[in-house]
């Protein structure tokens, strides 16, 4: 689905990504797993179109990514759920989702878009209660799920989540990861980025750990949760315990 | 007595609904961009003396068509050689290249059409033939005015809620990147909002130039005017900018009876200044949404 070799980026003078290698394929939920600042957002703003990377080189569908526009990437089919929602608060919860299936007007698919538009509210029942409030007077975690069910209504291939668990009470993080789930299993292809290191490795196939700009390590999420770097640095277990 | 009040008022809504489709073009770019376009007066000169222009060869509401049109090109130019390709400019830089623009297309409009005053004709009737309302005679040519300014803010309402092209542009104002993880090219909708702002203008120079007259120069009086009273309204809202344009409009009409003509422009810069010294936010903002802002 998306494979990235030797991907570097950054903003102005800062380097955040110093060679980046990865892959994503299709059917997969691949997790993203790192400190703050490691570069987990740039990393997903780059392959989004967003920030310019430096150098390296990135697949999508195989078609390679050369110095195009966001707008396009969303029409190649990934789109990006970014880091803090960005629901268009002044809008309606419809309207939101109405922008979120642009390019699928563009494209003159009308009728699918009649199909999305339930398809989302299965997925999210909350915001179907909530279709005329405005975007901005949601909850935190009703923001998220806009924010996921507008991506959704673009049709991607490949939906890439950063952190959408922040700042949300567990039982929502379970909810939201079971949509994830769901969404894999219809066919989507999954990249997730997120803090929660042991909620994100539950659910995903593969994960990849980024360590100030690098990837410092990768294997299955089994792997991952087994490993003592990891169990140390991000699923807080101490030494004493892990050697027990 | 009451003739005469109801002169006033027509006369001040007048002015006031041009004032507020000025105010109107200020927020579209302001919207779009962060940024006070300060060559909107311009806009509004450009459209009423190319009209005029055509005027001699065309049909009047031909002539009208094609200067929104040109109008709207030039907003398009001006966008796109000044300031698409800027990367996040500063404000200050911003209001220096608009200054410098509205200078800029002000002389090439004296070289264009010279120094003297032209007007558009009316649009029905002529200077002398007059409506009666509740016993005041108007010129048929405010009746053009208000219905038009109404008509416009109809429109630009409908455009903006019910269009993808119009929310795609309120997505561009409330988020850029959002906007374009949803696929829509921002840099397009900008342009789109300096020709629309653009046509507005254009379209408000047309329907005021047969009572208020143009010149080379007419556009900065509007402007500072539209300024004013869009910062009254509360920069980015257009609905109150009606409102504070209307506002302003009958306030200096009214001020006549109380003041020499020749303070009736002082008007609306005391209440741009009083504006800003007590509810920078503006009348009908709320002071959060003005906090956000750029300034
Ligand atoms: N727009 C920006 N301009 C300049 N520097 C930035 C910008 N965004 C991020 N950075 C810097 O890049 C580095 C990586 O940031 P990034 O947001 O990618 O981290 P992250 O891994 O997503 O962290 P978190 O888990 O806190 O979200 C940080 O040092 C940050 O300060
Ligand atoms: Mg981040």
């Amino acid at each position: 689905m998306i494979r990235v070799r030797n991907l570097e980026s950054g903003y102005g003078a800062l380097r955040v990504l110093k060679g980046v290698s990865l892959h994503v394929d299709k059917g997969e939920i691949v997790t993203i797993i790192g400190a703050n600042g490691a570069g987990k957002s740039t990393l997903l703003k780059t392959l989004a179109s967003i920030v310019r990377p430096r150098s390296g080189t990135i697949l999508l569908n195989r078609a390679p990514v050369v110095r195009s526009s966001a707008e396009t990437i969303v029409a190649m089919g990934c789109s990006l759920v970014p880091e803090g929602r960005h629901v268009f608060g002044a809008m309606t919860v419809v309207e939101n989702l109405a922008l979120g299936a642009y390019i699928q007007y563009k494209r003159g698919k009308k009728y699918e878009i009649e199909e999305d538009l339930p398809y989302v509210f299965s997925i999210f029942p909350t915001l179907l209660a909530r279709k005329t409030q405005l975007a901005g007077t949601l909850s935190g975690g009703e923001q998220q799920m806009l924010a996921m069910a507008r991506a959704l209504m673009a049709r991607p291939g490949l939906l890439m989540l950063d952190e959408p668990s922040m700042g949300l009470a567990p039982l929502m993080v379970k909810e939201l990861f079971s949509v994830v789930r769901r969404l894999r299993d219809e066919g989507k292809t999954i990249l997730l980025v997120e803090q929660n290191a042991k909620a994100a490795l539950g659910v995903a196939d593969r994960g990849y750990v980024l360590e100030t700009g690098r990837i410092v390590l990768e294997g299955a999420s089994r792997e991952l949760l087994d490993n003592k770097d990891v169990q140390r640095a991000y699923l807080g277990k101490e030494y004493r315990k892990i050697n027990e | 007595m009451l003739e005469q009040t109801v002169q006033y008022i027509l006369s001040g809504l007048t002015i006031g609904s041009i004032y507020a489709i000025a105010a109107i073009g200020y927020n579209i770019i302001y919207n779009a961009t962060g940024i006070i376009n300060f060559a909107q007066g311009e806009f509004i000169m450009v459209g009423a003396m190319t009209a005029i222009t055509l005027s001699a060869f065309l049909p009047l509401p031909l002539a009208i068509l094609f200067a929104v049109i040109i109008t709207a090109l030039l907003g398009a130019l001006i966008e796109i050689c000044c300031i698409r390709w800027l990367d996040r400019p500063s404000v200050l830089r911003m209001i220096i290249i608009t200054i410098g623009l509205s200078i800029l297309i002000r002389e090439a409009a004296l070289h264009i059409w010279d120094e003297k005053v032209r007007s558009l004709r009316f649009f029905t009737g002529n200077e002398v033939s007059s409506v009666s309302v509740f016993g005041a005679h108007i010129s048929p040519q405010v009746l053009w005015v208000l219905g038009i300014c109404a008509l416009i803010v109809v429109l630009l309402n409908v455009f903006f809620k019910y269009t993808l092209t119009g929310r795609s542009i309120r997505a561009c104002s409330s988020d850029k990147m959002a906007a374009s993880l949803c696929g829509i090219n921002t840099r397009n909708m900008v342009t789109l909002s300096f020709m629309l702002s653009g046509a507005i203008g254009a379209l408000a120079g047309c329907v005021i130039s047969p009572i208020t007259q143009t010149q080379y120069d007419c556009g900065t009086h509007l402007a500072i005017k539209g300024f004013a009273v869009a910062v009254f309204g509360g920069l980015g809202n257009s609905m109150a900018a009606v409102a504070a344009g209307l506002i302003v409009g009958l306030l200096e009409t009214f001020s006549i009876t109380v003041m020499p003509l020749a303070y009736t422009d002082a008007i609306s810069i005391a209440i741009l200044l009083l504006v800003l010294f007590f509810r920078p936010s503006g009348l009908f903002g709320n002071r959060e949404a003005g906090r956000l802002k750029e300034f």
